[in-house]
């Protein structure tokens, strides 16, 4: 009894029992029924072909994983999600490091500065979307108006299999390169600044003092944006619904994306649990990983 | 100035590499705001000046109230208020039991629970589309706001930021309390509440903006103009209603997104603190 600080002391564990279970009951409900459960039923039904009209579920195994491996737009979907991480984390990241130290520092007009970068955070992804829509339209957005003027031809950036992802990764940097902007400068802020002045009396160059002292103080920063980018990257798709819906041929689908179609477009939801199986397991896999290997590095180096 | 520097200001640039790093900010700057310039540029200007900068072209509302009448947009904007009021509603009520439950009950299974509730961390409501679809037509609230919002009422992430908050407080002003008497619930409401004002500000602000600008889930949800929150009424206009005309379209998207722009440009200082504040555990 009261063995754990800060917790009531006084209470016999009975009491705490009944009074911390009806605070959290109303909680609990929901979490279970659209967190825990669904996750549960996902795995359940994965192992089952999707029921149709009088015909129910039937069980049939590992047939559903069978069909996965053998769906090339499966593989392309994933190999996409990876080169879209890849492509959009890295970028990001060192950008808003870039944003950080600059808004950090007293630059003119460090007050725009701050609003131009973290504005485009603010907006819902669908309007980011909407307006990058208009900058790639062949030959008449801005885009091609610039390139036209050093002689290129039209280009129809989300209409090409090439360019496609591209585009979209470009858009997604613009979005969240603000948004990891401000966990940078809250860490910046916190940096004591007689490592500064440490620094200087040593002569430090200022490349030999970010890398050596503020970029080592700034990992834990960059472990979280990480793990936040990683989950978003899975978890966001609204511009690939909005504008590519996963063209050209499939060469925008992303896991997310390729899930939604199934269940909602094909209505095929026992091959859309399976596929929501391998998103779980990625997204668990990150979890794991974050608790087992990154925590412990990142702070005990 | 540089004669006092100390601190952090010893390790600024200086000089030409100054003018070099201030240039640098700018520029990115300035392609930070470019397609916002040019969203704003088409919605306020007649449709023939579409990317056509001509300096003296003529501003003008018509965009704006051309798509204000070619689409329910009152309508859309409505919804997306109810949503977003009756979420947070009821998130603020749920979390702070819960909160105050892992902060200060010594109760069996806390930590156990404790991980349970993390698990939402991960594997967000956004991702679970398939099975929570299901769920939502046996429980009848397919094409209703309740549906949209119901898998997000329980939030992990508030849960997790006010128990850190309710940790916080001094266990003196706890007691003193409850030697005069005061209930738990009193407590709470008493001493507690108050104290995490900041966090509530900081989790509201979170809270509204992802559910104002959420996409897939409500798509997948709602279908037709009575439930459709803004964000789905924006695409069902682009896509369905309108041909491509950008300038009828950038206004309806800068219209949609007009809000929250103007208060976060209107509060910024306090929308940063509070994603940073909602963002360091």
């Amino acid at each position: 009894m009261g063995g754990v600080p800060g917790l009531y002391p006084a209470m016999t564990r009975r009491s705490a029992s009944l009074h911390g279970w009806l605070l959290l009951f109303p909680a609990a409900v929901l979490l279970v029924a659209f967190t825990h459960w669904p996750t549960a039923a996902t795995i359940y039904h994965s192992f089952f072909t999707t029921p149709k009209g009088a015909r129910p579920a039937r069980f049939i195994g590992v047939d559903q994983y069978q069909t996965m491996i053998e769906d090339p737009i499966f593989w392309q979907a994933l190999w996409n999600n990876f080169f879209y991480a890849l492509g959009t984390i890295p970028a990001s990241i060192v950008l808003a490091i870039l944003m950080a130290l600059w808004v950090n520092q007293r630059l003119a007009g460090r007050g725009f500065l701050r609003l131009a970068y973290f504005t485009p955070t603010v907006l819902p992804m669908i309007a980011v979307a909407n307006i990058w829509l208009f900058f790639y339209t062949p030959d008449y957005g801005l885009i091609d108006q610039i390139t036209r003027k050093f002689g290129f031809g039209a280009t129809n950036w989300l209409g090409e299999r090439e360019t496609v992802l591209g585009a979209l990764m470009v858009m997604t940097v613009w979005k969240e390169a603000g948004f990891f902007m401000i966990f940078y400068l809250a860490a910046l802020q916190q940096i004591p600044p007689n490592l500064a002045e440490a620094a200087a009396l040593e002569g430090a160059s200022r490349w030999y003092f970010f890398r050596r002292v503020i970029f080592p103080l700034l990992m834990p920063t960059t472990l979280f944006v990480l793990i936040n980018a990683v989950i978003n990257s899975f978890r966001l798709v609204d511009h690939v619904v909005a504008i590519t819906k996963g063209g050209p041929d499939n060469a925008s689908s992303l896991l997310l994306f390729y899930i939604y179609e199934v269940a909602f477009k094909f209505w095929d939801t026992g091959y859309g649990a399976a596929l929501t199986v391998v998103l779980l397991a990625l997204l668990a896999s990150l979890a794991l990983g974050q608790y087992f290997f990154l925590e412990k590095r990142v702070h005990y180096r | 100035m540089s004669g006092h520097a100390r601190g952090m200001d010893l390790m600024e640039a200086r000089g030409f590499d100054r003018v070099l790093e201030t240039g640098a900010a700018w520029l990115l700057a300035l392609m930070w705001f470019l397609p916002l310039i040019y969203a704003l540029w088409t919605a306020f200007h007649p449709p023939e000046f579409a990317a056509r900068f001509a300096p003296f072209a003529p501003l003008s509302l018509e965009n704006f109230i051309k798509a204000w009448n070619a689409a329910p947009f009152a309508r859309y904007f409505a919804n997306t208020i109810a949503l977003c009021a009756m979420i947070l509603a009821v998130q603020l009520v749920l979390v702070t039991l819960a909160a105050y439950a892992f902060a200060r009950f010594d109760f069996v299974g806390r930590e156990f629970a404790f991980a349970l509730v993390l698990v939402q961390l991960m594997i967000m409501p956004d991702v679970l589309i398939v099975e929570n679809y299901q769920t939502l037509s046996k429980l009848g609230l397919i094409d209703t706001l309740l549906g949209i919002g119901l898998p997000y009422m329980a939030s992990a992430f508030g849960i997790f930021l006010l128990r850190q908050t309710f940790k916080t407080v001094p266990r003196e002003l706890d007691e003193a309390a409850r030697v005069e008497g005061c209930g738990f619930m009193m407590l709470l409401w008493k001493v507690y509440v108050p104290l995490a004002k900041p966090v509530y500000i900081a989790f509201g602000l979170v809270s509204v903006s992802y559910h104002w600008n959420n996409f897939l889930w409500p798509l997948i949800v709602t279908n037709s103009v009575e439930t459709r929150p803004l964000t789905v009424g924006l695409q069902v206009f682009a896509l369905v209603d309108q041909g491509i005309d950008w300038a009828l379209i950038c206004a309806a998207t800068l219209m949609t997104s007009g809000p929250l722009l103007v208060a976060f440009v209107l509060f910024q200082r306090q929308f940063v603190q509070s994603f940073i504040r909602a963002g360091i555990r």
